[in-house]
């Protein structure tokens, strides 16, 4: 089993409700805030993007399920600046007293920083890594369970409902960053990432067209061959 | 280890959200580990400079020119690259193209993927529970509810965001643009349309 973010098939949710094209980018200001507060608070260096989309499905269901989208992302921050020792509760609490400067305030980012930050990003392309063992075209099946295999409970990107399917490889990636393994400070491990085209009938009962198709992109660790 | 303790530090500050962000902005600003003018920087960049204008003009072009077409079908990076569009959580770009026999739609079921270089922050509904749980299943349903009806005989072909590779779906064409500039096109290409839950205008 995943986590409660993992909702690709589920069933209940009603339906979408499309706000329109010209509505603001951010609908209130502290959604603003937070997205920036996010950003900035990950150019202190203390973790990298797989642990922080780890701290936002590590929220309880209930959490989860119950905030929305911005205040999941206040509330993982808030848990990873105290899990990383950035903050102490006392500071969440506003209970401390500072003294002294922080020994990271020297790597904080600056407004005249933010472009090129924001320009560089974060690619996950790497040279180093295993070969592929697929081609295009290949049938492959993704492997039974989709929990992490390495840690319990771990961050994973294999979604539930591809579990144990039978799909075709469309597209190769080349080797990324392995986020099984880097949201949990275990190295980068890049393998081979392979973009994964499943019949829709293959993942669902009751498909609504027999030529639809769901494309998954998937790391060479969620494959085995058919 | 993933810590599984219901009681997460969190729950220590205030629970209204805007209260929240705020007293976390000023925990950090005392510290020196945020610069409040930096976090304005950051909001102006989404707000105000990178959107869907961006992609809009990528796929105006694509239209008028078929060689960038080719080039931005075969390796889209370095040509959006080339054209400044290239950035956060836009790092490895593909771009898939609507044919009458088959139409692309991007959803991200685990967090809320998105090619931002292109298109910009994204909206509400693609980070809703209701698309990403229904996307994936019942892609149809989803599109009438954006009021889009695709042809019987077009198969649907849905990108699951699941690694850092971001999507962006290159719209047909509307009939009846024969005469139109390319700065004309790119006003006709919503957004919705390039992320696959809308079609491009149609001219007045």
């Amino acid at each position: 089993m995943t986590r409660v973010h993992d909702m690709g098939g589920r069933f209940g949710d009603g339906p979408v409700k499309p706000e329109p094209e010209g509505d603001p980018v951010f609908a209130k200001d502290w959604h603003a805030r937070a997205l920036a507060l996010t950003l900035a608070a990950g150019a202190l260096g203390q973790w990298n993007i797989d642990i922080s989309r780890h701290a936002r499905e590590r929220l309880s269901p209930l959490d989860y399920t119950r905030f929305s989208y911005y205040e999941k992302w206040i509330a993982a921050l808030a848990d990873l600046l105290v899990e990383r020792g950035v903050l102490t509760e006392e500071d969440l609490r506003g209970a401390a007293h500072d003294v002294g400067t922080h020994a990271l305030a020297e790597r904080s980012l600056k407004a005249d920083a933010v472009a090129a930050v924001l320009a560089t990003g974060g690619p996950t392309a790497r040279a180093d890594g295993p070969k592929p063992i697929f081609s295009a075209g290949q049938a492959v099946r993704a492997v039974i369970p989709s929990d992490n295999a390495q840690v319990p409970g771990g961050h994973t990107r294999l979604p539930r409902y591809a579990v144990g399917a039978l799909g075709y490889v469309v597209r190769l990636h080349g080797n990324h960053v392995f986020p099984d393994s880097n949201a949990h400070g275990l190295g980068e491990a890049p393998e081979p990432l392979y973009a994964v085209k499943f019949h829709a009938r293959e993942l669902w009962a009751h498909p609504e067209h027999p030529d639809d198709e769901v494309v998954v992109d998937m790391w060479q660790s969620y494959l085995e061959p058919v | 280890m993933p810590h599984d303790d219901p009681d997460h530090p969190h729950a220590l500050m205030p629970p209204d959200p805007a209260l929240r962000v705020k007293a976390l902005e000023t925990i950090l600003t005392r510290k020196g580990l945020i610069d409040p003018a930096a976090l304005d920087e950051i909001i102006d960049t989404y707000q105000n400079r990178i959107g869907p204008k961006n992609g809009a003009r990528v796929v105006a072009r694509a239209w008028c020119d078929p060689e960038f077409r080719q080039a931005l079908l075969t390796d889209a990076n370095p040509v959006l690259a080339g054209l400044g569009y290239y950035g956060r959580q836009g790092e490895h770009m593909v771009v898939v193209e609507n044919t009458p026999r088959q139409h692309n739609m991007v959803v991200c079921t685990l967090c809320s993927c998105y090619p931002w270089p292109l298109l910009g922050i994204p909206p509400g509904w693609y980070k809703s529970d209701a698309y990403r749980a229904r996307a994936v299943r019942e892609p149809r349903k989803v599109l009438a509810e954006f009021g889009v009806t695709l042809p019987a005989d077009t198969a649907i072909r849905v990108w699951d965001s699941t690694a850092e590779i971001r999507y962006l779906v290159l719209p047909m064409r509307p009939e009846g643009t024969e005469g139109l500039a390319e700065d004309e096109l790119a006003e006709l290409v919503s957004r919705d349309s390039m992320i696959g839950t809308g079609l491009p205008k149609v001219p007045s």
